[in-house]
């Protein structure tokens, strides 16, 4: 008798986790805050390569060349040719060699958007976030410019800068693409 | 049984010319570790049997004369481990970015301490007030949640040892010839510690997937909002938002109050400061995943998401910089681990990679953390080589340093030690022992 109700217990407690188990993406506590995107916005900075994420705003090589001499110049040199503390963001330099030293945006960097991303997120390094997009986008335009990836005039916007193609954009081979 | 038999046996082993050599160079079988010790113990004894005659008498020193310290609510270590620090690139945090190496000659086991878990920062550490930190996660999810620290930590948490390593972690021995720095300079950017927190699937279950998602964006709450791709496969796997590190809550230069850990995957993807995910259809193509970390490849090309951290060991005891004390018994100690999974097994050698023996794997051997092997070897004081190379239980083996370069390449003159100039090197490491006992990096 007594063997026999506790049999009966082991199956219920048995079927109990069976059913827990099975229920188990509903048991997570749910303590995430509803928000909605219009809030995440001063946060959402992710730009995409097509262009996704770019916000209003344009800006020009010339715009961008005073930008670039007031709040750039100090750690990447005058023209953004270097001799500062900071890469150099113009040069005509080739590969030659695997040392990352080789690695300029003209013949590395495979997309125009990562420059305005880069910019908008980590510059200037000691007042990140300072910059308007308009500035961002000028001083997108004046480097593209500046490496002859854009003409003198261009004008770069959420339209213009995602069809700006960089030389390297086929230059990569995706190291464990079974990871993807 | 034969009593006699076995205690003859035992005399035997205890004698020098009888302890197991398994391969050339004086290396020991791993099993004179295992159960045998005290067949070692005795085998260091032997040979020239120290005298007793005129020891100085033993006497009681003052701290067992007097009342000790008081006990501090935190306790750090003794005053007389001073020494045992990271090497920083940036103490002074000029504007650029800061990384801190991890001693690991100086150190045993498997668990880097807290403080010495190396770290690399791009625009500082930040101070961040756990209370108002918040995660969110958004884009290609049905209902987009913010969560609090608070919050995250009344969620089923786990936890899991894991090595953490930069993607240019022993970035000079792309040097054409062998840089002489020690093991914290060469390979100080990787460590391990147990990491406690939320599994990412978790929080993606309740926000809901779009199925369109196939990566997300991960981003900082640092200055430089430091940002990566990672694809949604990873993210539902073993991914985890890290609340705790070896116990604790995170150190600031390692994430505080949270952070995304990527087990096996390159340090800088496993974002710090961790505030905002956003689900994509395509990678962002940041910055450090399409410069940074897309090393050159000797034809000029270069890969893209590597990820993945390799299978790699290094012996850490005797290594560039230590000198050994007269021909005797020397244990050689290391570090191996694979972004893969478990190793299954890590060779030594002492002679250049001539012979090999098994080494002993310290249990427990954990996936995508650190395996601590040992090997006992008896140093004739004359030159030796000592080598590590590593296999993981995925069957991928840590390449030679030619079979590396012949695929990687190398640099055409010795790098700065604290640049960068090319990711993910993980080849044999080789310590030069010489006759005064000096030991210095070589290739080999």
């Amino acid at each position: 008798m007594f063997t026999l109700k506790l049999k009966r217990i082991v199956v219920i407690a048995a079927l109990a986790l069976v059913m827990r188990a099975g229920a188990s993406f509903a048991e997570t506590p749910h303590l995430g805050k509803p928000i909605d995107e219009a809030a995440i916005a001063n946060w959402d900075i992710s730009i995409l390569p097509d262009g996704t994420g770019l916000p209003k705003g344009s800006g020009t090589p010339a715009q961008g060349a005073s930008i670039f001499a007031e709040k750039c110049s100090a750690c990447h040199g005058d023209n953004g040719k270097g001799g500062g503390p900071a890469n150099a963001l113009v040069s005509d330099a080739k590969i030659a060699g695997i040392s990352a030293a080789n690695k300029t945006i003209k013949n590395f960097w495979g997309y125009s958007t990562t420059i305005f991303d880069f910019i908008r997120r980590a510059m200037p390094f000691t007042q990140p976030r300072s910059l308007s997009d308009d500035e961002v986008y000028a001083l997108t335009a004046y480097i593209l410019a500046e490496n002859k990836l854009i003409g003198a005039t261009d004008v770069m916007n959420a339209e213009t800068l995602p069809k700006v193609k960089m030389p390297a954009r086929d230059n990569f081979i995706i190291r464990f693409p079974d990871r993807i | 049984m034969d009593k006699s038999a076995d205690r003859n046996a035992g005399k035997r082993d205890v004698r020098r010319q009888d302890l197991p050599i398994v391969a050339g160079n004086g290396l020991i079988d791993r099993r004179a570790l295992l159960g045998r010790g005290a067949i070692l113990a005795g085998a260091m004894g032997a040979g020239i049997a120290p005298s007793a005659a005129g020891a100085e008498p033993l006497a009681d020193d003052p701290w067992s004369l007097e009342m000790g310290e008081p006990t501090p609510p935190y306790q750090v270590r003794s005053k007389f481990e001073a020494k045992v620090v990271r090497t920083l690139s940036n103490p002074n945090n000029e504007p650029r970015n800061a990384h801190a190496r991890t001693p690991h000659h100086l150190l045993e086991g498997t668990t880097t301490p807290n403080g010495l878990h190396f770290t690399i920062n791009h625009g500082g550490v930040p101070t961040i007030d756990p209370d108002k930190h918040r995660l969110v996660i958004h884009g290609l999810v049905k209902q987009p949640l913010e969560f609090s620290l608070e919050s995250l930590s009344r969620y089923p948490l786990v936890s899991r040892m894991s090595f953490l390593e930069c993607g240019g972690n022993s970035a000079p021995m792309f040097s054409p010839e062998p840089m002489q720095e020690t093991v914290q300079a060469l390979h100080g950017l990787v460590s391990c510690a147990e990491w406690t927190g939320v599994k990412l699937s978790t929080l993606l279950e309740e926000t809901g997937i779009d199925p369109k998602a196939k990566w997300l964006v991960a981003e900082g709450a640092d200055s430089p909002h430091l940002s990566r791709s990672v694809p949604m496969k990873k993210a539902l796997d073993d991914a985890m938002i890290a609340l705790y590190q070896n116990g604790e809550r995170l150190m600031p230069g390692n994430g505080y109050p949270m952070r995304l850990l990527l087990p096996g995957y390159e340090g800088n993807m496993n974002v710090k400061f961790l505030r905002r995910l956003k689900l994509v259809e395509q990678p962002a193509m940041s910055m450090y995943e399409t410069r940074t970390y897309s090393p050159i490849l000797p034809d000029g090309k270069a890969y893209r998401f590597y990820f993945l951290q390799e299978v790699k060991s290094f012996i850490t005891s005797p290594s560039h910089g230590m000198a050994l004390k007269g021909p005797g018994l020397y244990e050689i100690s290391g570090i191996a681990y694979s972004g893969t999974g478990p190793i299954e097994k890590v060779m030594v050698s002492a002679d250049g990679g001539k012979s090999w023996a098994a080494a002993a794997l310290q249990e427990p051997v954990l996936s995508k953390a650190f395996t601590r092997f040992r090997l006992p070897w008896r140093w004739d004081g004359g030159p030796a080589t000592l080598q590590s190379r590593a296999w993981d239980e995925a069957g991928n083996v840590q390449p030679t340093r030619a079979e590396f370069v012949a695929v990687r390449g190398e640099l055409t003159k010795p790098p700065p030690v604290l640049g960068f100039a090319n990711q993910h090197y993980n080849s044999i490491t080789s310590w030069g022992v010489g006759s005064s006992g000096e030991v210095k990096h070589v290739y080999a």
